[in-house]
């Protein structure tokens, strides 16, 4: 579902003496539908990097990407909003919505994207904010006011919400509380049941040990890196 | 699928200095791009002589119509350019009172657009504008008021609802949250991206704000003395940006 082959990154600083910071070099990976796979490596040894590239929000000057049938490394624009839309989610560790927007509409929007009915996107979106145990009294304000923890849960109601066959997971138990982390553990391994591939960074190694087929260490794509 | 809009090496002018040079790009159905720049980029420039509100010394605007296909904008007759601005096509100004006429009432301005496009029923015109006032938040009762008598972030919303209540496919917006204080910029931002899905309109947006195009944009243009020096996906050049100058437009954004 998601491949990643022989792909590189660099960062050109134009304003900072036009620095060049080699980032990545002959990045590999592989997951299969119903497989979920950790990325690790020390802090700054490019998780969030390799994950940002996959999800196209970070160019990519060589290789493929390949999720589903799009090379996100070459796409346009508008394919890569399409594979967004239907097959690619994307869990980050900050919500960025609309000011004023209610909760509620804010995890049925990408239902409402693909096409679902107002009342039926409504209903799934509030199963998962219960679920994640954000109290109904707050389901019809602004997150934007919310404290950190009940963000990141509506953060990963949205990032659930729509059925995605590939899904990126970044620190998706951060910041959580037992009961809450065990909920979001039950949602990946939910969607791994009904066979979505996915990619994750788990500082929370239990976690880690819990939901992930596999572990890939980014350090072994850091250039200039010897085995 | 067809684009809806379809810039070809669109160049204008003024004199020796250029206003903008060069520029192509193709908008799909549902799509909202972003221009940003700084003061002088050529972003305001490419927008008015793509509204028809400048001619242009090169390239061709073709726009999708609902009869006819692909046309050419630029060589459209002014009876037909001008009824393309009444009913498919939206501008949406900066200054509230560049769009409104200031000595009709609210509702005569919402009106008037209608009546442009046909509609003589006096109470089914009230009506309609009746209901958009109230999209736009505006109460019912300031239905009779003239603009004169509004704040600006209302005469803002007012321009939006005149200029939407005809159905317009597309939308071009000359920084619509500039010169409004932050709880209106939240407000209208609300409202265009409520808009935007429910009726499956595309839209140009010009701003020098990256926080309002990371919300309501899905692409951007980056602009600089004229010329596009980056586009792509509006998160990727906000995130990643290629071009020293984007790079240099994203690092001197203050962090809130």
């Amino acid at each position: 579902m998601i491949t990643v082959e022989n792909v590189a990154k660099s960062f050109v600083l134009h304003n900072q003496g036009s620095a060049i910071i080699p980032v990545m070099d002959g990045a590999c990976l592989s997951v299969s539908a119903g497989e979920c796979i950790a990325l690790v490596g020390a802090s700054g040894a490019g998780k969030s990097t390799l994950m940002r590239m996959i999800y196209g929000n970070y160019t990519t000057q060589a290789g493929r990407i390949i999720v589903g049938e799009v090379d996100v490394a070459s796409a346009p624009p508008r394919d890569i909003l399409a594979l967004r839309r239907e097959t690619l989610g994307y869990v980050s560790q900050f919500l960025r919505v609309v000011p004023r927007v209610p909760t509620l509409e804010v995890v049925a929007e990408p239902l409402r994207a693909v096409g679902m009915e107002a009342g039926s996107a409504e209903a799934r979106a509030k199963d998962l904010l219960a679920m994640l145990n954000i109290p109904e009294r707050l389901w019809s304000l602004s997150p934007t006011t919310f404290s950190g923890g009940e963000q990141q849960r509506v953060n990963i109601a949205r990032g659930f919400a729509h059925d995605y066959p590939a899904l990126l997971l970044d620190e998706p138990t951060a910041s959580l509380d037992a009961t809450n982390r065990a909920v979001v553990l039950e949602l990946i391994e939910r969607a791994k049941a009904r066979g979505a591939a996915i990619v994750g960074i788990f500082h929370d190694e239990a976690a880690r040990a819990q939901v992930c087929d596999r572990e890939v260490d980014v350090s072994t794509f850091t250039p200039g890196y010897i085995a | 699928m067809t684009p809806l809009l379809k810039v070809e090496r669109l160049s204008k002018f003024y004199g020796q200095r250029i206003g903008c040079a060069d520029v192509s790009f193709d908008l799909y159905p549902g799509e909202v791009m972003g221009i940003v720049g700084e003061s002088g980029s050529g972003k305001s420039t490419l927008l008015n002589c793509m509204a028809g509100h400048q001619p242009l010394d090169a390239g061709q605007v073709l726009f999708n119509t609902r009869t006819d296909g692909m046309r050419d904008v630029v060589t459209m007759s002014e009876p037909e350019r001008r009824m393309l601005g009444r009913t498919d096509w939206a501008f949406v100004h900066q200054h509230a009172r560049d769009g409104l006429r200031m000595n009709v009432s609210a509702g005569g301005n919402v009106g008037e657009r209608l009546m442009a496009v046909g509609e003589r029923h006096y109470g089914g015109i009230r009506d309609q504008a009746m209901d958009w006032l109230g999209r736009v938040e505006i109460a019912a009762d300031r239905i009779d008021d003239r603009p004169k008598q509004f704040s600006g972030g209302m005469q803002q919303r007012l321009q939006i609802a005149r200029n939407l209540v005809t159905g317009p496919r597309l939308v071009f917006m000359d920084e619509p949250t500039g010169g409004l204080d932050v709880s209106v910029q939240a407000r209208l931002l609300d409202l265009l991206r409520g808009l935007v899905r429910e009726m499956g309109l595309s839209a140009i947006i010009v701003t020098h704000d990256l926080a309002v195009v990371r919300l309501l944009a899905d692409r951007l243009m980056v602009m600089k003395d004229g010329h596009v020096v980056e586009t792509g996906l509006t998160d990727q050049v906000l995130d990643d940006p290629q071009h020293a100058y984007s790079q240099l437009l994203v690092s001197s954004v203050l962090q809130v």
